[in-house]
């Protein structure tokens, strides 16, 4: 969109209304936009506010003009009733001129609103990334697809996608409605069971984006967050095709320990670890965890404490998730955790 | 008068409610104490072994019993409580004892005949939760606990709509 | 002449008249009462006690909400709170407070000595009760629903909300949709047979326009969720497949129905204090509204329009964007109606003479607040904007705004305006203006931070956020925000209770006003008019009197009212209504059985509808001894 004067004008006035300057990474802020579709929004909000307030000014000056200029003696005086019987004409044209203003406006807005849509629609989509983006109850399950499938690979709550290039999130649901908001770079899209919607974005600043669940889906919708990187080309390609490869066999003996406790108990029922007998489908896919800055959804760092404490016991720290507790021997959650830790 | 009447509805209705089950609703659910004497393998249910397993009266736990007896494919063997190459789990026919004991125990230990033992890869609050739902297929729990039908094709009535199976306890087949 | 002939002395005898139409004394009296000011009166109390059941409530979570990785309130707690907040305010509160206002003044600014159908009046009152009850006691028990006032599908569903829950809150919707769709129709048929003579359809009183609108609305819109929650119910209870994907069924549906009937309901509860408005506006200008006409129709076309938008609750579902594009239109479209209204009252307070008093103080601030908040729904209004703001507190502040400020705050301007006819003393002046201020600054520090906060990306319905997103000082505010209206309604109940006692007496007329209500004494007698009045033009009370002044030979030995024609209020016939009766409420309680054991099995269908059955037909059975007195009092043309 070309910077016209009044975008400039409602560009000011979005950003003194704007309040409060965040401070802090990652960003999950819808004026701050990072990508094309979140800034072709971001000037229709910036339109919208500005001919917002100007109704706004306009109508409550009317109104407090009113009342300043209106005589205060009303307090037991009989009533003025010349209007019940001659029609006030004069009145009546200002009602029907503000109300022909406003219909003006109005018809404005809905020609933005149109531009708008036509303008996120028109997202160029060659050479696009095709992530499919599963909801679960309260975790994100990441596909990537490729016209080639063995370039496919899967991952969980954090995505990397590359700067500059469209990205299609096809999305679906395993059991209730979800909803994908990446603020940054492109409004909501809900993931409804029995269904198949699709979101189209590009980010066009590099940076760490934070998303989260925008529809209320259960327990812990509060802790279903996911984290998007916007990397350049190069190193997006670098990071997709380390998530292709099957994770490398423990180096040290704690590892293999650690590979023995995650195949020989309860761990491998849920989750898949490529390049190993672990083929669960049902929580995260797990091949690449210590290369994820969070865990559970967004909820905690990932650093060796938070990840022993997951283990040992989830619902103290995100209550009602279907991962159960583990009461392992400290020896075994010490080994477990060291070979998690080897999943780069 | 009129406060007395109004403090004694409320009492009423407060009774009427707290009979219907405050414990039926918790979620999510600490485990219970389990029940009696599990750590016995058993392949009979017996008079002397009564079990309790308090999962049963609650719903939240029954219907997680619903989604791991599909999450770790129960349904592979038992298909959705009509047996497959596993025998029927919701009619009264029991191979190895009808209670939650001795459920608890098949799961956990596997039994003779092609029951894997699943009690290094389940945890044991999960399997309690499960067997609370197997028992629903037979119709033996509360109809406000047991599941209702689920958001998937549905194979006959829901699990809180079963008559309860009369209990037959049943040989297993021999081997040939 | 017989005892039994009823005498039509031309001068009414008020003790006559005032025992006819009293309710009998007592504790079974108590529950017989059909008096129509009676019943309204238990209708307000009782929705402005779920009012403060539901603000405790927000109190609550906006405690927890005040800091970052707050666990003041576990997560199930929290979703209990805000489903329990929703459903009180949009189910108990809004709604059947207006309709229990309505049923108290329309009467009395029609002309007529009650409403149309009062037992049922009575019955409805009892099953809104018993609905409302029912929902808070399961709340109490720890087994309050958790899914939201909306309940979507499938996590209202049997398999993701295991139990009982969702039941109670689903069977709440029909106990409470039951009631106002009675008093809908007591409403409509009030307001069109019932005027006095002369009170043609363009003299009636804004008020009464909103309430025949808002109970047209309400015929419409109701069944549509109780359709969709009785679906809900049959899903849950006995396996039908509406909601299943799997089996044909659709989740979309739900939200379909629900926001069906979902938007409708902002707009039953945004119309009828358009109509406080006029009436107060009027007042305090000392002159008549600007363009009757024009108001008129503004509520006719909003109430039309307002069918017509609820795709923009699901805007960020997957529905096709050519349609979602017409719902943005329709959308836009509602604000011009609104904003005609906005300048007519603007126009009517430029060109009036103002008496500062509290009511009008409260009807002011409609007039930034809701301005305000009818913007931010201009904003939500259109599909790309709306996909950035769509379930974030950005629209938690335009709902609170335009729920507060076009109908909370005119209603608390309409307690103070009425409460004098209600109970013949005055409200206090000086502890008026200071709950007004401080609902007024505490309802802004509290609900305009939100706006950002939707903005800066907080979602709805969280129990809890991270404090590396900094959104902790603006909710800290938000709460402190929340407190000071806490602070301004404990102002109003102190208000109240002392001015019951000790306000000053207040007479038939204390604010000079124009309507028909003012004629009668403070409070009105159980017949509100010892003769019925003829009305000769808008503002009756401001006008001359006209010849006739007053409708002669009705009697006052039996509750009589007479029954007029639809668009002109000529006088068509006489009609006795039934005398107090208990039956009311117990078929009620037997209906609460019915749908109470519905939640628990189906067969309560079968077995409860006995004595349903049973109480209704003592109720409507007629007295033989009656209907001979009637028949006989039957006058040849």
């Amino acid at each position: 969109m070309a910077a016209t004067p009044l975008r400039y004008l409602a560009g000011i006035a979005g950003a003194c209304c704007a309040g409060t300057v965040l401070a802090g990474a990652p960003g999950q802020n819808a004026l701050r936009a990072a990508g094309i579709q979140a800034e072709h929004i971001g000037w229709l909000w910036n339109l919208t506010l500005g001919l917002c307030a100007l109704v706004f000014a306009a109508v409550v000056g009317a109104f407090l003009l009113a009342l300043w200029r209106a005589p205060k003696d009303g307090a037991g005086r009989p009533p003025d009733l010349a209007s019940l019987t001659r029609p006030e004409r004069g009145i009546h044209r200002a009602v029907a001129w503000a109300t022909g203003t406003c219909v003006v406006l109005l018809l404005l807005l809905l020609g933005a609103d149109v531009v708008t849509s036509r303008a996120l629609a028109d997202l160029p989509l060659r050479n696009a990334v095709n992530i499919e983006l599963i909801g679960h109850q309260w975790w994100w399950e990441a596909r990537y697809r490729h016209a080639d499938t063995s370039r496919n690979f899967t991952t969980a709550n954090e995505l990397h996608i590359p700067v500059g290039r469209p990205v299609v999130i096809t999305l679906a649901s395993n059991d209730v409605i979800h909803s994908l908001w990446i603020p940054n770079l492109q409004g909501k899209r809900d993931l409804i069971p029995g269904r198949t919607t699709l979101l189209r974005l590009r980010a066009d600043r590099a940076g760490v984006y934070r998303g989260q669940c925008a529809e209320f889906c259960g327990l812990q919708h509060a802790l279903m967050a996911l984290e998007v990187t916007a990397e350049p080309d190069a190193a997006y390609e670098a990071w997709a095709a380390h998530q292709r490869q099957p994770a490398p066999p423990p180096d040290s003996d704690t590892a293999r320990r650690g590979q023995q406790v995650f195949l020989g108990g309860t761990c491998m029922m849920c989750h898949t670890i490529q390049g190993t007998s672990a083929q669960g489908r049902l929580g995260p896919d797990l091949t690449h965890l210590a290369g994820r800055r969070t865990l559970a959804a967004g909820t905690l760092p990932n650093n060796r404490g938070y990840l022993s404490g997951w283990i040992a016991d989830p619902h103290a720290l995100k209550e009602g998730v279907n991962m159960p507790a583990n009461q392992l021997p400290p020896d075994d959650l010490h080994a477990l955790v060291s070979y998690l830790e080897t999943l780069k | 008068m009129k406060r007395a009447m109004c403090a004694a509805c409320a009492a009423l209705l407060a009774g009427v409610a707290a009979l219907a089950g405050c414990y039926r609703e918790q979620r999510p659910v600490k485990a219970p104490p389990a029940a009696a004497g599990v750590s016995q393998p058993s392949f009979a249910a017996s008079a002397d072994r009564p079990a309790v397993n308090r999962y049963e009266e609650n719903a939240y736990a029954v219907s997680q019993g619903k989604t791991y007896y599909r999450a770790y494919n129960c349904n592979g063997c038992h298909a959705a409580g009509g047996g497959d190459s596993g025998p029927p789990l919701m009619d009264g026919r029991w191979r190895y004892g009808a209670d939650p004991a001795s459920i608890f125990t098949t799961i956990r230990q596997g039994r003779p005949n092609g029951m894997p033992a699943f009690g290094e890869r389940i945890p044991e609050d999960q399997i309690w939760q499960l067997v609370a739902y197997v028992r629903s297929m037979s119709g033996q729990l509360r109809p406000d606990v047991a599941p209702a039908r689920g958001d998937t094709l549905t194979p006959g009535k829901p699990e809180s709509r079963r008559k309860p199976q009369p209990i037959k306890a049943e040989a297993p087949p021999q081997e040939r | 002449m017989s005892s039994d002939q009823p005498t039509y002395a031309p001068a009414q005898d008020a003790a006559t008249l005032q025992r006819t139409w009293s309710d009998p004394p007592g504790l079974v009296g108590w529950f017989s009462a059909i008096n129509h000011k009676t019943i309204s009166l238990r209708f307000m109390i009782t929705t402005f006690v779920f009012f403060l059941a539901g603000g405790v409530l927000a109190l609550l979570m906006r405690l927890q909400l005040a800091r970052p990785d707050n666990r003041l309130v576990s997560p199930d707690l929290y979703n209990q709170l805000f489903t329990m907040h929703g459903s009180t305010m949009m189910f108990l509160f809004a709604v059947p407070v207006m309709q229990a206002v309505a049923m108290y003044l329309v009467p009395l600014m029609i002309g007529a000595r009650s409403v149309a159908f009062p037992r049922m009046n009575a019955f409805a009152y009892w099953i809104f009760t018993f609905g409302g009850l029912m929902l808070y006691a399961a709340f109490f028990l720890d087994i309050g629903p958790d899914v939201g006032w909306f309940a979507y599908a499938p996590l209202s569903g049997p398999q993701f909300s295991p139990g009982k829950r969702v039941d109670f809150w689903a069977q709440m919707i029909t106990f409470t949709e039951l009631a106002a769709l009675m008093e809908a129709v007591i409403l409509i048929t009030t307001i069109l047979k019932m005027r006095a003579p002369g009170m043609s359809l363009n003299r009636m009183p804004l008020f009464v326009w909103t309430m025949l609108v808002t109970s047209f609305m309400v015929l419409f819109a109701m069944p549509a969720v109780m359709l969709a929650s009785t679906a809900l119910i049959t899903d849950r209870l006995v396996g039908t497949h509406f909601y299943n994907p799997a089996e044909g069924g659709d989740v979309v549906l739900w939200q379909h129905l629900f926001w069906f009937f979902g938007h409708p309901e902002v707009y039953l509860i945004f119309i009828p204090p358009l109509g406080f408005i006029s009436s107060i506006i009027a007042t305090f200008a000392r002159r008549p509204v600007v363009a009757y006409p024009a108001m008129v129709l503004a509520l006719i076309a909003t109430a039309f329009f307002a069918f017509g938008l609820w795709v923009h609750h699901m805007f960020a579902a997957n529905l096709p964007e050519l349609g979602k594009t017409f719902f943005t239109a329709a959308s836009l479209v509602i604000a011009i109606p609104t904003a005609v209204q906005i300048f007519c009252w603007i126009a009517t307070l430029w060109s009036g003479h103002i008496a500062w008093r509290t009511p009008l103080l409260f009807v002011l601030a409609f007039f930034v607040i809701l301005l305000l908040g009818g913007l931010t729904g201009l904003m939500l209004a259109s599909v790309s904007l709306d996909t950035q703001l769509h379930d974030t507190f950005f629209v938690v502040a335009h709902l609170h705004y335009v729920l507060l400020g076009g109908a909370v705050f005119p209603l608390f301007g309409a307690f103070y305006y009425w409460f004098p006819k209600f109970t013949g003393r005055m409200l206090d002046e000086r502890l008026g203006r200071w709950n007004f201020w401080l609902f007024f600054i505490g309802f802004n520090v509290a609900f305009f931070p939100m706006h950002l906060l939707g903005l800066e990306g907080m979602p709805r319905r969280i129990y809890t956020y991270p404090k590396a997103l900094d959104w902790g000082a603006l909710n800290l505010t938000a709460t402190v925000g929340a407190l000071t209206i806490g602070v301004s309604v404990l102002l109003f109940i102190v208000n109240v209770l002392r001015s019951r006692r000790h306000g000053a007496p207040a007479g038939a007329d204390p604010w000079q006003a124009g309507t028909l209500e003012w004629s009668v004494a403070s409070p009105p007698p159980a017949s509100n008019f010892e003769q019925v009045p003829v009305v000769h033009g808008r503002y009756p009370l401001w006008l001359p009197p006209g010849t006739p002044d007053r409708v002669t030979g009705l009697t006052s030995e039996h509750r009589e009212v007479l029954i007029t024609s639809v668009v002109d209020a000529a006088p068509d016939h006489r009609l006795w209504l039934p005398s107090s009766s208990p039956w009311p409420f117990l078929c009620a309680v037997a209906v609460t059985i019915l749908f109470i054991g519905s939640i628990f099995t189906p067969w309560a269908m079968v077995w409860a509808a006995v004595p349903v059955a049973a109480t209704a037909t003592v109720w409507f059975w007629p007295k033989r001894h009656m209907t001979a007195v009637r028949s006989a009092s039957e006058v040849p043309p």
